[in-house]
């Protein structure tokens, strides 16, 4: 399973890098951004479930 | 302008005035009453306008840059016409900008408010938030609006901007003025009354062009736009004056409003108290449910939005306050759920004009509130009856007398 950000969608809001520092980072003008090749770990799919139902712009995308 | 020279609204469904008593008390019913019965309302007032309460609408209008022009975000009374200031840029960009020429203002103030510089300045933060509650020592009823939560944005802002520190009381009175001068509604006298802050402005402006230094006002004066063109001063001072507008009572609104809360519900504060690992959700369910911030927008070109004939400039109030408390996105949406796991509220707007201070504005929420409960770890209202709330696209508690002991 891998975890997306559609940099098209994402404004910004900062909720997924504040949820899980450990999957997503920001760039300079804040847009969030997925560290490494996203692939999801039985550990990290729940969190990862939570930012995407967190994020208001609907621009984080699970791939199952 | 006073409300007491309007008639009262006798259906906000056809007569809407966000500056009614009713609407400025509680508008918390108004709106569910709306999404129920229309879900846009329209109004003759101010020249005519419309107001969605739905999240789904109000998504539709943040997302839609075609029909919708945001040059003038806030309400001013009458059909603006061609006196509305010109698109694509607007007297304070980007908030005032339309694509595309939004996207290069937008994308030259970003970095001055991603999370890495504003994160910075947590400790400066925190140390005035101390500061402010170590001058309440001793006292029996505090006052978590004019005496707390108005002084924490102001001296970021000014700081962040490089103003002098010493002149921090002058500029708390140019945010007076600014803040009581948007709700004039004549051009003329709200010009006259700004004129005191254009001029310290352009002293500053002036002064930074001589001794450039490490602050925003230097960044906005020396940032390229495009290459090798600098900003124009017309472009910097209306970006210093959204930045003073937009990152002052919006964020002490949503400070009031939460320590208010607090204050009524005694049993949301103990758990905040004894669950400071709450703190990163719950300041997202304060956001949610007593988000501060309406803005506006104005019609472009004759059309019909779901069923209702907008006209060129008429306004369209953007209710994101309305779409927090929609029961269709959020469970139990009348309820504050202090541990509220997903939250997907509007606060901050939607779309290209999602608000470039939200990292700052959650950073001083989240410290106001941390060193206000760990202070005072019980308090309640002193007197519900000397409340009062503010009027207009910017909602939050203003006289907030709070009993600490």
């Amino acid at each position: 399973m891998k975890v997306t950000i559609n940099a098209e969608k994402c404004q910004g809001h900062g909720r997924c890098f504040s949820i899980a520092p450990n999957l997503f980072d920001c760039d300079d003008l804040g847009n969030g951004f997925v560290i490494g090749d996203g692939t999801l770990s039985a550990d990290t799919i729940e969190v990862a479930r939570l930012c995407q139902a967190n994020c208001p712009e609907h621009a984080i995308d699970i791939e199952e | 302008m006073s409300t007491s020279e309007k008639p009262p609204v006798l259906d906000f469904a056809t007569d809407w005035d966000h500056t009614d008593p009713q609407w400025v008390s509680d508008p918390y019913p108004i709106w569910e009453d709306l999404r129920q019965r229309c879900p846009v309302a329209h109004t003759e007032r101010y020249g005519g306008g419309w107001f969605p309460a739905t999240h789904e609408l109000v998504s539709q209008v943040a997302n839609d840059t075609e029909n919708f022009t945001s040059r003038m975000p806030i309400v001013v009374n009458g059909r603006l016409g061609d006196d509305a200031p010109p698109a694509p840029i607007g007297v304070v960009p980007p908030i005032s900008s339309d694509p595309p020429f939004h996207h290069i203002a937008r994308r030259l103030i970003l970095p001055a408010f991603a999370p890495k510089p504003i994160n910075a300045l947590e400790p400066q933060i925190r140390a005035l938030c101390e500061k402010l509650l170590d001058d309440m020592e001793g006292m029996d009823v505090v006052n978590a609006g004019h005496g707390f939560a108005q002084f924490i944005p102001p001296a970021v802002i000014s700081h962040m901007l490089g103003f002098p520190e010493e002149d921090g009381d002058q500029f708390r009175e140019f945010v007076h003025i600014v803040l009581e001068g948007i709700d004039e509604m004549d051009q003329e006298k709200r010009e006259i009354a700004f004129q005191p802050v254009a001029d310290y402005f352009e002293k500053q402006i002036n002064d930074h062009v001589e001794n450039p230094r490490d602050d925003l006002t230097s960044y906005l004066l020396n940032v390229e736009i495009f290459e090798g063109q600098k900003l124009s001063v017309e472009h910097v001072f209306g970006t210093m004056l959204l930045i003073l507008i937009a990152g002052i009572d919006t964020t002490w609104s949503a400070i009031t409003s939460s320590i208010w809360h607090l204050a009524t519900h005694p049993a949301d504060l103990a758990r905040l108290v004894n669950e400071p690992e709450l703190m990163p959700v719950a300041v997202e369910e304060f956001l949610r449910f007593y988000a501060p911030v309406t803005m506006a927008r104005l019609v472009k070109e004759d059309f019909d939005f779901n069923g209702c004939p907008m006209k060129k400039d008429d306004w369209l109030l953007l209710g994101f306050p309305a779409a927090n408390r929609d029961p269709e996105v959020f469970d139990r949406a009348d309820e504050f759920i202090i541990d509220r796991a997903e939250n997907r509220h509007l606060a901050f707007g939607l779309g290209i004009h999602r608000c470039a201070g939200s990292n700052l504005a959650r950073l001083e929420l989240r410290v106001a509130i941390e060193t206000f409960i760990k202070r005072f770890p019980t308090f309640t209202l002193d007197d519900p009856s000397v409340v009062t709330w503010s009027q207009g696209q910017v909602r939050g508690a203003r006289n907030l007398p709070i009993r600490v002991r």
